[in-house]
């Protein structure tokens, strides 16, 4: 058949590229391959070369993938089904890009891309290591190319195509069996990005994610390099600035989503244990532990197995964390994973692909890593950095399994899951990590590589009393008593309190004490200091979060016989209502939509401190599903102080769309002036009749009534209604008025025969406009976030000085 | 041995611990009928919602009570009592996974996190949603 208006060159331009990509880093990759092992110099040269141009062909190719994308989304060609399923005509530009990424293969996409820049500064700046570190990377930009292959081989699915049309996807869908399909109206827009992710953290999240998650390959290709040309140590000093920066960016990347999901995701908080969060956390700690035994190895010769161990494990983690999120595995457990879509074997693949040789070659080459037979001091510093790291993957190993109980369920008959109460279940364990690597953290700075003496513990001594000051006034003062889980856990809380300002305290009096304030070399100790300081945060936060919207209205609490022994986070407002909420009163204001075409509905709470000191307003909203669906997410508010948020996320609401049509009618009445018209909880008189009211700006053309009603109730209460009818176009049209008290809806219907009017009256149970919400306050939040920004600025400040300290010595030798 | 060696082993002896108390807390998969067996303790129960049957959310009265029913794949139907809000898309839900006490032939879920809706919408499109759309005309 021939179809009408469609646009295939794009599509085909870009399909070339994208299986021109898979070719050429295989190309690249044998190349550099048959380079690494190839003994004569002019061959090596040769394959370099060989294994150059194509590595610049593959970078073209996928550059062209992502210009012809961005081309069929910006220009609207809606027979594509990746502009259909993810823009829209609406979209803002600025999201023009997050809609890439919003789906599995434009995530691929995104992943090959960084795969490509930092291929390109590693032939710039690898020096001989460059064939056996690109091998590793395009053999990777293989495989993820492969993800965006979208071609059939036996009947097997390889990769999701982004240029496929979408009458080849919905095949079975009638309106393509007409040539001129792209002129009905569903064609003429896309399903548009997802209402939750219009949000600017959407624009930068995934992407510094995803250059963290590209990044760990660096430091795990470097690893293969060195047990490949059994050059074992050479490496983990050049390594280094990019262990540091794949660190620092991954870790970047997963506080960012903490971030948003504390602002807007109503996650209630920024850590929930959700099996996507795990699944990023886990390859960042044996990454931070394989970081710390790679400085060991640096400093002494020791640890240098371990550094092996967790670099290639950091990079499996990852591989697994992508088939975890993106395979469907996690349907029942993850809120936030990617649905199958039926790449589970590639993805699988993808794993052992890397999994099987990485540690083929690491197990066969064990002996032959050099090691220290002398064991470590006691006393020194390396032996408390390498218990560190145990610690830091062995936590990440409970996390991992605790997160593969859907994989462990695939080959066990009786299925799990974790218990009901998730977060503790993790927390409990956690806690306790914390409290290890705090101490850790604070103590291990002041030890001397290889042995400690004396004088070295006696500066520990202002920094250990000054914290135990300090977290003992916290203890005392901080009015911690979260004692949900007993006293055990609370004891646990405030030991790792203790052990975050230990941190905070050590580190940064080491600065001056130890490095004689030369700040540029202190990069280690700023990252330790945001790490305790994250902690502080995180236990203040956490273990004083307070439920502000205990249900305390009293309303019907005979309802839900169990309401004793649970929880009641939800109030409910009525509009105009001021209610009690514990230390607040709290007004629903009224609901309104800002901006018509805007998909949010903002909900005006007003906040009223009851001693009268403070007043704020939250403005919690709905985000109405752009796909075309009546689904609704909740968007929250947050107000800030310097010391806490108060957090706010609608629940409920008599909105019209949550509480579907009501069908409830009008009950006509023709009345003339002064007549009384009867409803089952009193009765209303007519006062009098305008003709276009002041009050609505109608023009002289117009015509408007107003009535005029006095309502008044069976208690003997007065309220006045005043509806309008007016006639525009030709149409009637009605301005309702309510009696919110009475549940009572007046309408001006009309102008009956003679002198009379119509009025209707509408009686219904669930016309009290209200909300129902939930009010959190997280004390100390901004500990958290500055913690986390200082243990970035760490972190950079050490890719800078070692940077600087791998540049000298290349010179020295 | 070494005290490294040492330490590992009570590190890693540490951790089975941990993970074998993890494991003793975990709650096990059931279906309607065998979560009946087991009154007072954590199930994990896949169903879907059984809409013939009502539904009670009233937030006017109380916002923290919502019950429905629910009926697994072999065809057992069990009410539910969340005390919490209701979840905004759980009609749309074509799978549920809930996590609470049987009490009686009652579910009471008592965690936020026991109710986890299995629905393909919330960041992705629905496919049935798109193929609707196009089939209409």
């Amino acid at each position: 058949m021939e179809y009408i208006g469609e646009h295939l060159l794009p599509g085909k331009i870009g399909h070339f590229f994208a299986v021109l990509s898979l070719a050429s880093s295989l190309v690249a990759c044998l190349s550099y391959f048959k380079a690494t092992n190839t003994k004569d110099p002019l061959e090596e040269k040769s394959w370099k070369k060989m294994a150059r141009w194509a590595f610049g062909i593959d970078v073209l190719s996928v550059f062209s993938v992502l210009v012809t994308i961005i081309y069929i989304i910006g220009n609207r060609l809606f027979e594509y089904n990746f502009a259909w399923e993810h823009s829209s005509r609406a979209l803002p530009l600025n999201y023009l890009l997050a809609c890439i990424w919003e789906a599995q293969e434009g995530s691929f996409l995104l992943w090959t891309i960084w795969l490509c820049v930092l291929g390109g500064i590693l032939i710039k700046k690898a020096g001989k290591w460059e064939a056996p570190v690109m091998t590793v990377m395009t053999f990777a930009l293989f495989c993820v190319a492969s993800m965006i292959l979208g071609i059939y081989v036996f009947g097997h699915n390889i990769g999701i195509n982004p240029f496929i049309l979408l009458r080849e996807k919905m095949t079975g869908a009638p309106i393509f069996q007409r040539g001129d399909y792209l002129s009905f109206p569903q064609m003429q827009d896309g399903q548009g990005l997802a209402a939750l992710l219009q949000n600017y953290w959407m624009t930068i999240h995934p992407p510094i994610l995803f250059l963290g998650f590209a990044s760990t390959i660096v430091p795990f290709a470097y690893a293969i390099a060195g047990l490949w040309t059994k050059q074992y140590s050479g490496w983990t000093k050049v390594a280094l600035p990019w262990t540091l920066f794949s660190a620092c960016v991954l870790g970047t990347g997963i506080m960012m989503g903490a971030a948003w999901a504390y602002e807007s995701l109503s996650f209630a908080g920024y850590w929930a244990w959700d099996p996507v969060e795990n699944a990023s956390l886990v390859p960042w700690l044996v990454m931070v532990a394989g970081l710390h035994t790679q400085v060991v190895y640096n400093a002494t010769g020791h640890s240098l197995r371990a550094t092996y161990f967790f670099m290639i494990t950091q990079f499996i983690l990852i591989l697994y964390s992508t088939f975890l999120t993106r395979s469907g595995v996690l349907g029942d457990t993850s809120v936030h994973a990617f649905v199958d879509s039926g790449m589970n074997v590639q993805l699988a693949l993808f794993v052992f692909v890397f999994l099987i040789p990485a540690y083929w070659l690491y197990i066969s080459r064990y002996k032959q890593i050099p090691f220290i037979a002398k064991e470590e001091q006691t006393s020194s510093r390396e032996f408390w950095m390498f218990i560190g790291s145990l610690v830091l993957f062995l936590s990440a190993m409970f996390i991992i399994i605790s997160t593969s109980l859907p994989v462990i369920n695939l080959f066990r008959k009786e299925k799990v899951s974790t218990s009901d109460d998730q977060a503790f279940s993790y927390n409990r364990v956690e806690i306790f990590i914390a409290i290890l690597l705090g101490l850790f953290t604070a103590v291990t700075q002041f030890l001397r590589y290889k042995q400690t003496s004396g004088e070295y513990f006696k500066k520990l001594v202002l920094p250990t009393a000054v914290a135990l000051v300090l977290s003992v006034l916290v203890s005392v003062f901080g009015g911690i008593n979260y004692d949900k889980y007993g006293a055990g856990f609370m004891v646990a809380i405030h030991l790792a309190m203790f052990a975050g300002i230990y941190t905070v305290v050590a580190n940064a009096t080491y600065i001056y004490s130890g490095m004689r304030g030369k700040l540029k070399a202190a990069g280690a100790s700023v990252a330790h200091v945001g790490f305790g300081l994250m902690l502080v945060g995180i236990l203040f936060s956490s273990a004083k979060k307070e439920v502000l919207s205990y249900n305390t209205t009293g309303i019907m609490l005979n309802f839900d016989p169990e309401a004793k022994q649970n929880p009641m986070e939800n109030i409910t407002l009525l509009k105009g209502i001021r209610t009690d909420m514990g230390k607040y009163w709290a007004t629903y204001i009224d609901g309104d939509s800002v901006d018509p075409r805007s998909k949010a509905e903002f909900f005006h709470v007003r906040m009223e401190k009851k001693d009268g000191t403070l007043n704020f307003d939250l403005y919690p909203s709905w985000l109405k599903s752009t796909k075309g669906q009546a689904q609704i997410s909740a968007n929250p508010d947050k107000y800030h102080f310097w010391n806490k948020d108060i957090f706010s996320y609608i629940t409920a609401s008599d909105n019209p769309s949550q509480r579907g049509e009501d069908t409830v009618q009008f009950k006509s009445n023709p009345v003339t002036i002064h007549d009384t018209v009867y409803y089952s909880k009193g009765y209303m008189v007519l006062d009098s009749v305008v003709f276009n009211p002041a009050k609505y700006h109608f023009g002289r053309g117009d015509t408007a009534f107003m009535a005029h009603l006095t309502v008044v109730s069976r208690d003997s209460m007065r309220y006045t209604a005043s509806p309008v009818y007016y006639v525009k176009n030709n149409a009637s049209e009605f301005i309702n008025d309510t009696v919110f008290a009475q549940n009572l809806a007046v309408r001006f219907m009309g102008i009956a025969d003679g002198h009379k009017v119509n009025i209707g009256i509408k009686e219904s149970s669930t016309m009290t406009p209200f909300v129902a919400l939930k009010v959190y306050e997280f004390p100390q939040i901004n500990i958290l976030w500055i913690g986390t920004i200082l243990m970035i600025i760490g972190f950079i400040m050490s890719i800078i000085w070692r940077r600087r300290q791998t540049r000298l010595s290349r010179v020295e030798i | 041995m070494k005290k490294v060696q040492i330490i590992i082993l009570a590190a890693i002896a540490i951790s089975v611990a941990a993970l074998i108390s993890f494991m003793g807390n975990l709650s096990t998969y059931q279906t309607i009928a065998s979560a009946r067996q087991k009154p007072g303790k954590t199930v994990t129960i896949i169903a879907h919602m059984d809409k013939q049957q009502p539904m009670e959310y009233d937030p006017v009265k109380n916002p923290n009570y919502f019950s429905f029913y629910i009926k697994d794949t072999l065809g057992a139907t069990a009410k539910v009592v969340y005390h919490f809000e209701k979840p905004y898309d759980l009609e749309k839900a074509d799978q549920i996974t809930l996590k609470g006490k049987m009490n009686g032939d009652v579910l009471e879920i008592s965690e936020r996190t026991g109710i986890q809706l299995k629905c393909p919408s919330k960041y992705k499109d629905d496919p049935n949603m798109a193929k609707k759309e196009l089939t209409q005309n």
